[in-house]
């Protein structure tokens, strides 16, 4: 059956915030594949525990393309802790809900960042060093 | 908003001229054609009327014809039925690789039941080869089904060498043209078929309502039981005003075959060079010569159909993709991906398909609108490198 998405997941698939790349991200952390036929690359910038900068590059989509969008508007600003509580499901709510077959698209984006901080704190851990 | 639809492969417009046959059939001549009074004959007479320009369309015999729900119950009573009635031949059936799901399912329905199905590869055209079907023929083969054109790339099988082929070993050989109809010239006769199904609401006629050509003679077991209309194969009181529209369809289909086909094979052929020309990196799908008039299927590389889907929709263009993001997984065509094509350039395709009512305008509305979408959607993917 087709699906409909409502006008918020339109507006950000048609204006995608933070779409790009940052020059000196602190991380690039790419989830998904061409084979997967869905693939987010997610570019951070931290300073003093904060997530100073996000951009991004989806290849998916329209769901994807709106969640990623939506993710990076939310955690730009925050604590990388706060961040993290930035899961799926708060990114659905965001969007005011997201046709049933589609949610799983809301993964890649928080996923992405989970990964890409439990790098950073693995390559910035003092005890690993 | 300008709204352009552009996915007749999907389904098409019902033809006034159509609407126009079908309407008395609602509250005058309602009666159910097996009554013996006046209403029932008047619907009888219809439904036999309705079989003689079904049967002109494809080079059959009134006989030959009996009405189905559509496409998918066609080719489940055609498969299903000889596969029944010649289980003390053999258990073998060849098909091939991208045939639509009707077929593919059936065949795999039948394969836990004890059958052995070969699905034949295609090339890069999506072409079935004849020497590989001849290989694939065992003592044991009872059925071959090909379809006659693909739904997504277009590509017509050689399917009068098939049924050659077939005729030669004694195998029923059917076919899927649900697609082809109306939009190739066929003749059961001349290509060697036994059983042929097709669609009406592909055609400018009803949805709900195709038909089963089988050839004369040929043995088929029933699938679906009580009532014994359309001669015991599909029993169920017949849907006569869709028949009745699906008749007037492929009269006029008949009537204006070769002119149909020439005003789509132009605007194609027009859609895929402005496409090719205007977006670096696209690739056709499907063949050049031997393709559907009204078919065009396109990949752009680093693009996701979904998202191009969309954002046409967003311009009042309606298409489709063989890119389905659903449930937990994405999944990529079956027929791009057999085609040799890679999953990437697979998950980007778009299919443009045309009816004999699309406009120049409309591929200059396509032509204007895709470009900066197919750039828009480049610029945010990961995949995409300028050059």
């Amino acid at each position: 059956m087709g699906y409909e998405f409502n006008e918020k997941v339109i507006e950000h698939f048609e204006n995608p915030r933070n779409v790009g790349e940052i020059e000196d991200a602190d991380i690039v952390e790419t989830v998904g594949s061409p084979v997967c036929g869905d693939m987010l690359t997610l570019y951070i910038k931290l300073k003093d525990d904060k997530v100073e900068d996000v951009k991004f590059k989806t290849f998916g989509c329209g769901a994807a393309i709106a969640t990623s969008s939506i993710f990076t508007e939310m955690v730009k600003g925050k604590t990388v802790d706060e961040a993290l509580k930035i899961t799926s499901d708060v990114v659905v709510d965001a969007l005011g809900g997201l046709p049933e077959k589609k949610v799983h698209c809301s993964l890649l984006a928080p996923d992405a960042f989970h990964n890409a901080i439990e790098k950073y704190k693995k390559e910035h851990d003092p005890k690993e060093q | 908003m300008k709204r352009v639809y552009l996915d007749n492969s999907a389904t098409t417009a019902v033809d006034r001229a159509v609407i126009e046959t079908m309407l008395p059939y609602f509250d005058k001549a309602y009666g159910n054609a097996s009554s013996f009074h006046s209403f029932g004959r008047e619907a009888a007479r219809a439904l036999e009327s309705a079989r003689d320009q079904v049967a002109t369309l494809i080079g059959a015999k009134p006989s030959e014809i009996y009405f189905t729900a559509g496409g998918t119950e066609s080719d489940n009573i055609a498969i299903l039925g000889i596969a029944y009635a010649n289980r003390d031949k053999g258990n073998h059936i060849i098909t091939s690789a991208i045939e639509h799901p009707a077929v593919l399912e059936t065949c795999r329905h039948l394969e836990e039941s004890g059958f052995k199905v070969t699905y034949l590869p295609v090339d890069i055209d999506g072409r079935v080869s004849l020497s590989d079907l001849r290989d694939a023929i065992t003592e044991e083969t009872i059925l071959i089904t090909i379809m006659h054109a693909n739904n997504e790339i277009g590509t017509i099988q050689h399917v009068r060498d098939m049924g050659a082929l077939a005729r030669d070993r004694n195998i029923a050989f059917h076919t899927d043209a649900v697609q082809s109809i109306g939009k190739v010239p066929l003749d059961v006769e001349f290509s060697n078929i036994d059983l042929l199904s097709i669609s009406s609401h592909k055609l400018h006629g009803p949805k709900g309502v195709g038909a089963l050509y089988v050839r004369e003679g040929t043995a088929i077991t029933p699938v679906i039981f009580g009532g014994g209309h359309e001669r015991g194969l599909r029993p169920s009181t017949e849907n006569v005003p869709g028949i009745v529209g699906f008749g007037k369809a492929c009269e006029i289909a008949h009537n204006r075959l070769d002119e149909d086909i020439e005003h789509m094979s132009s605007l194609r052929d027009k859609l895929i060079k402005g496409i090719l020309d205007a977006i670096p990196k696209s690739v056709l799908n499907g063949p050049c010569s031997d393709r559907l008039c009204n078919n065009v299927n396109i990949s752009f590389e680093a693009v996701e159909g979904e998202a191009l889907i969309l954002a046409l929709d967003r311009v009042g263009i309606a298409a489709s993709t063989g890119s389905a993001c659903s449930s937990k997984k994405s999944t990529a065509s079956h027929v791009l991906l057999a085609t040799g094509l890679s999953e990437q350039m697979a998950y980007g395709s778009l299919r443009i398909s045309l009816s004999r009512f699309t406009t120049e305008d409309d591929i200059g509305y396509v032509l204007e609108k895709l470009p900066p979408i197919v750039e828009r959607l480049r610029s945010m993917s990961p995949l995409w490198k300028e050059e």
